[in-house]
């Protein structure tokens, strides 16, 4: 994928050379790694991988219609799960990243992918996506200065567990 | 009332930069219409039909002199001299250029305000009594919880694009002031006989299209457990709630859908994994966010004030506000004033001119404790007043237009902005309100009407919440003309209930004698001191269509 911001250890960083295709529909070709919907991955997958004996060379994308929870028996063999904002607005993703982290125990990356805009991307990064495959006709560039937002959340996210009662210093 | 410390001044004046951003990016062409739209909305800006509006969060209706100053200079400097109060006790201006946006924001930001969540998919702004915690009949004040409620959900990451908006109100008083069962989640606050807060916890109310009052979820919620709680129906309706549809996206079509059972197992399965979370409240948080909101020092009064007494046998004007436009207080010897903003054809319900504002503020400071509250009911309330400063406070008031005596009565009209402004309406407000007004000016008359409430929305999306108005008119578009259809029966409070539609619609000339005509037939049936509500739950629809649509019943 093009326009991708991956977070690491360093900060977030621009990935020019990403490998994985996005393909949703049958008919996409792919050189390369694929990023499957769910359907697809497990129709797909060999049984050693089903069985959890051995990693996938496909990734799985969820869709807002999709339960988090189905990833579960399937942890350990993701490379990669990404979440699809087909609408900037429909806010599904953010429940689904929120579960994977918080809930689902997905320590992996966890991609967004679609509609995926700098306004945006410091809503993803609290629900704990780290990165951001920013839509194709908007620069990356420019969308890095949406990633940190505000400095102060008054409530919890996935990234920063307590709230800022939590938090608070008594100094202010 | 509530004080900003630094991590609120932070948010806000992080958030006008934010969107000063977002807006010069919208007016290079960096940014769409339709990518700006959500922002633009979740900063309380809307595109009416001749400028852009912007609504300003007041939350819970609490207001400090000094910010209804701001809110006057906002009026004066940047509007058109006026602003309207909301049923969301918000305030909204009409007039608005886009390019003085953050401007504005800025202004308000000095004075921890913002306009933040006032509109969007999201949540919205907490609401509550305009007599939180100083009503006599209040058990315990719920501002404390929602100003942390207010905190928790703003800027929520996780919950910024909901289904659809979404609305919370909490009342802790044995009359439901606040609405709270036409909200996406009610919460009644009381205490247990140990002492403890709890919370009945209702879901899926609502006006709209598909008005429905909402149901019991959860009782006897330990008030440790609100946040949690809350999180807990906003992830399930985050979830599941549709958005093919905007007319079906709201959780009471979600609720209505599962049915409330199946609804609150969701919702209980989810909280099993939150509830002893790091989102369970602490003391040392609710003690923290009270402290804002201790009473003031209020000097003694004495038993019997003969001044008052006098006046009130004196000025007979005088009385009758006083019976109607002021409510018990906690503390002997005070009451909370209502300052009607809805005076007739002058000025359209909910409106104040800026120096009406700077007149109030003044009066807060004179005469309170420099608070003000706005009501749902779109009114102004002065929570703190000595029954020994009524007579100056009252002369000062009638100075400024402010005195109407008509609180609960059928000119305190309330009214969404309509057609007049709203590029959603179908019909105008305003002009019915006014001529409402009008055919109701007699004091005489209106006194023995009695209690009446008339809510008026120009069109189904019930702004003016219609279906809770013991008289109800929706404004409808009938190829291409604008009518009016009624409904009785309508209220507010634990006795909520929907409004019937009387038949078919008015035009706007015939809406104020068929007003006159219900009324007569009110006049005609009561027995000894019933209010209009209850004279229609007891005799039904048929003696008020008779008269209205004679014609049809003789045909019948």
């Amino acid at each position: 994928m093009n326009n991708l911001i991956r977070l690491t250890e360093h900060g977030p960083e621009l990935v020019s050379a990403d490998p994985w295709t996005l393909v949703l529909t049958e008919q996409a070709p792919a050189d390369g790694p694929r990023i499957l919907s769910l359907t697809a991955w497990l129709q797909s997958q060999p049984e050693a991988v089903l069985n959890g004996l051995e990693v996938s060379a496909d990734a799985v994308c969820l869709q807002p219609d999709d339960e988090a929870e189905q990833l579960q028996p399937y942890l350990a063999v993701l490379p990669l799960i990404a979440v699809l904002f087909p609408s900037f607005r429909d806010g599904r993703g953010y429940s689904q990243a929120y579960l994977l982290r918080t809930r689902i125990g997905w320590t992996g990356e966890l991609r967004a992918v679609g509609d995926v805009l700098r306004d945006q991307l410091s809503h993803m990064r609290q629900c704990g996506f780290d990165a951001f495959a920013v839509r194709e006709d908007k620069s990356a560039e420019g969308a890095l200065k949406g990633l940190n937002g505000m400095s102060v959340l008054y409530g919890r996210s996935a990234i920063e567990p307590r709230p800022l009662f939590r938090r608070r210093t008594r100094a202010c | 009332m509530y004080h900003y410390d630094d991590y609120d001044r932070a948010l806000v004046a992080e958030r006008v930069a934010q969107f000063r951003d977002q807006i010069s990016r919208r007016l290079s062409g960096e940014l769409s219409e339709e990518e700006f739209l959500p922002l633009r909305l979740q900063n309380g800006l809307y595109l009416q039909r001749h400028a852009y509006m912007l609504r300003v969060a007041i939350p819970y209706g609490t207001l400090s002199a000094d910010q209804l100053r701001a809110l006057a200079s906002v009026a004066r400097d940047f509007d058109r001299g006026y602003g309207h109060f909301t049923t969301r006790q918000n305030i909204q201006f009409n007039w608005i250029e886009l390019e003085q946006v953050g401007d504005i924001l800025a202004r308000l930001a000095a004075v921890d305000m913002h306009a933040i969540q006032t509109s969007g998919n999201c949540v919205r702004n907490i609401s509550t009594d305009a007599f939180a915690g100083v009503a006599a009949d209040e058990v315990l004040d719920p501002r404390p919880l929602a100003e942390i409620l207010r905190q928790w959900s703003t800027v929520n990451p996780e919950f910024l694009y909901l289904p659809r908006k979404f609305k919370i109100a909490l009342c802790s008083a044995s009359e439901d002031r606040a609405a709270v069962m036409m909200h996406d989640i009610g919460l009644y606050l009381y205490r247990d006989a140990a002492g403890e807060m709890l919370f009945d916890v209702m879901v899926g109310g609502g006006l709209g299209r598909t008005p429905i009052l909402s149901q019991p979820i959860r009782r006897a919620l330990p008030w440790q457990h609100l946040l949690s709680y809350v999180e807990a129906v906003l992830r399930v309706y985050n979830r599941y709630g549709r958005r093919d549809n905007k007319y079906k996206a709201r959780i009471k079509i979600l609720v209505k859908a599962l049915g409330i059972e199946a609804f609150a197992r969701e919702v209980e399965d989810e909280w099993a994994h939150i509830k002893d979370g790091p989102a369970e409240l602490t003391l040392d948080e609710y003690l923290r966010v009270a402290a804002s909101f201790q009473p003031p020092g209020y000097p003694p009064q004495p038993a019997v004030d003969l001044a008052f007494g006098s006046a009130l046998a004196r000025d007979a004007q005088f009385a009758r506000w006083v019976q109607r436009n002021t409510h018990a207080h906690k503390q002997p010897g005070y009451v909370s004033v209502t300052l009607s903003t809805k005076p007739g054809a002058d000025m359209p319900p909910g409106d104040a001119t800026a120096e009406q504002m700077e007149q109030v503020a003044l009066m807060a400071e004179r005469f309170g404790f420099g608070e003000i509250r706005v009501a749902h009911e779109q009114n102004l309330v002065l929570p703190d007043v000595a029954k020994a400063d009524l007579y100056a406070l009252w002369q000062q008031a009638c100075e400024f237009g402010l005195a109407t005596p008509n609180i609960g009565l059928l000119t305190d009209v309330i009214a969404c902005p309509g057609g007049d402004y709203c590029s959603l309406a179908n019909a105008k407000s305003i002009p019915v309100a006014q001529a409402i007004q009008q055919r109701f000016a007699d004091p005489e008359l209106l006194q023995d009407l009695g209690e009446i409430s008339l809510n008026i929305s120009g069109c189904m999306n019930a702004c003016g919440h219609h279906h809770i108005g013991n008289i109800g008119i929706l404004g409808v578009d009938k190829n291409g003309s604008e009518w009016y259809q009624l409904t009785i029966g309508g209220a507010q409070g634990k006795q909520s209930a929907l409004g019937k539609v009387i038949g078919p619609a008015f035009s706007a000339e015939d809406v104020p004698e068929v007003i006159a005509q219900l009324a007569e037939v009110y006049r005609e049936q009561r027995l000894g001191a019933e209010r209009f509500v209850d004279t229609v739950e007891r005799i039904g629809l048929a003696p008020f269509k008779a008269r209205v649509y004679p014609a049809q019943e003789a045909r019948a």
